[in-house]
């Protein structure tokens, strides 16, 4: 994913990588420390919670809720935006939504490591890790190493 | 997340877990303030009144901006402008701004259990803003935020509070959430002012301003109440300031990491010297601008428990 992302965007020195919380932080730190390896200077990396821009706050209140720390202006970058499962697009939505409070980044790309289809709105990924077709009772488990997993992992579960 | 509360009566019945969920939240909402753009969407198109029966400036002021920093809408409704000079009930007044459609009702009132009142036949969410010389939880949960920011935990410090504790409902929700914490905590003051009955809640009374700040992490002072006083309870305010006022002499007592904190307005010259105010101990600033990130935190987690289970 890294290669592709830096294919896309030549130099990438206008790039900066935004995780959502809490799926998409491990790919995103994962993501920086390849691409720098690729371009050979520092990629700013920021973390976005998007529980305060979601649609539907009013039928469920979230696990718990992280700061936002964007630690850069991204008014003129190219931000990719990073999360570990796009389902339904709405997290994606209110990222965005919360992406446009901070700055007008030149472009917003998403790279997603699971892309399990049942869109709910017109949002698509720019770089997938994998395609995993799905049905609405399943679900998708992504455990981390960094998270204390002995092996990283993509699960489907019957719901 | 650990809430499942429609409403904040008070501290007294929150959980540790909650008073944690709570903090967590505002922690996150802290940094909406510190953008370009400080509102979010999370309480699009919800009604939030402000019904302060009794006067605020700066809590009404926290929770009108709270309120609009989260997109609802926000109404002002005064005592001193509206029907209960007519003669008007408080739950005749509540009812009719539910009907209204509000969502969530902040009240402040002189009556202790005012909030809880409201809360026991409103749809809409209670927030309590300060009931008597009862319980202003949204102070205390700002008071103890501050204090985890500053100090990084809260469990195992000393906390001195320090002036007027009878009266004052800053004090009891202090004492409720930092004792649920696990901090310490030694009140303070004239003997009319803290009576020993606050030793049942497991408290350190002491009379002794030198041995209460000696030890302390964190000093909280507390504003003379006169407006909650019926009689006089200390022979002036000269004698208040000559024996419990934080000076500088006082000061050099302290801890040099010892914070001070104070819930305002300050009465500089009375509880607290202007230099002590002014200094780098003190963070009495910073819990104004911590105050709007925890009541945020409130409307927050309130709107979306009663969304949840109404």
């Amino acid at each position: 994913m890294a290669h592709e992302v830096a294919e896309r965007n030549e130099q990438g020195t206008q790039v900066a990588l935004v995780g959502i919380h809490k799926g998409g932080v491990h790919l995103a730190e994962r993501l920086r420390t390849q691409l720098e390896t690729i371009w050979h200077h520092p990629v700013p990396l920021g973390f976005v919670d998007v529980s305060m821009h979601r649609d539907d706050h009013s039928e469920r209140l979230p696990r718990s809720i992280q700061p936002t720390t964007i630690p850069f202006d991204p008014t003129g970058k190219v931000v990719v935006l990073i999360d570990d499962v796009l389902f339904s697009g709405r997290t994606v939505r209110a990222a965005m939504d919360a992406l446009t409070d901070l700055g007008r980044p030149k472009s917003i790309q998403l790279a997603v490591l699971i892309d399990r289809g049942n869109r709910e709105l017109p949002i698509k990924a720019d770089f997938v890790g994998k395609e995993l077709p799905t049905s609405l009772e399943e679900r998708v488990d992504v455990t981390w190493r960094e998270d204390g997993a002995t092996a990283d992992a993509v699960r489907l579960v019957k719901a | 997340m650990s809430w499942t509360r429609k409403h904040l009566l008070d501290i007294q019945s929150l959980t540790p877990e909650e008073i944690t969920t709570v903090l967590d939240t505002a922690r996150a909402f802290k940094g909406v303030g510190e953008r370009a753009i400080k509102k979010v969407p999370a309480l699009r198109g919800k009604t939030v009144i402000n019904l302060f029966v009794e006067p605020s400036t700066r809590t009404r002021i926290s929770f009108e901006l709270a309120a609009q920093r989260l997109t609802a809408d926000i109404i002002n409704f005064t005592a001193e402008a509206s029907s209960l000079k007519k003669g008007e009930t408080l739950k005749d007044t509540a009812k009719n701004l539910e009907a209204l459609n509000a969502d969530i009702i902040i009240i402040r009132h002189s009556a202790t259990g005012a909030p809880h009142f409201l809360a026991r036949f409103l749809n809409a969410s209670v927030v309590n803003a300060g009931d008597g010389a009862h319980e202003h939880p949204t102070q205390a949960l700002l008071d103890i935020f501050t204090i985890r920011e500053k100090k990084g935990k809260i469990a195992g410090l000393n906390v001195t509070i320090l002036g007027d504790i009878l009266y004052s409902r800053v004090a009891r929700s202090n004492i409720w959430a930092l004792l649920k914490m696990g901090a310490n905590v030694t009140l303070c003051g004239p003997s009319t002012l803290v009576p020993r009955t606050f030793e049942q809640m497991g408290c350190k009374v002491t009379y002794n301003v030198e041995e209460a700040i000696a030890n302390a992490d964190i000093i909280n002072l507390l504003r003379i109440q006169h407006e909650r006083q019926r009689q006089t309870m200390f022979p002036s305010i000269g004698e208040y300031t000559a024996l419990f006022s934080l000076n500088k002499a006082r000061l050099a007592l302290t801890k040099p990491d010892a914070l001070i904190m104070h819930p305002g307005p300050i009465n500089r010259g009375v509880e607290i010297d202007s230099d002590v105010a002014d200094s780098g101990r003190s963070v009495i600033l910073d819990q104004v601008t911590n105050g709007l990130a925890v009541r945020m935190a409130v409307l927050y987690l309130c709107n979306g428990a009663r969304s949840t289970n109404p």
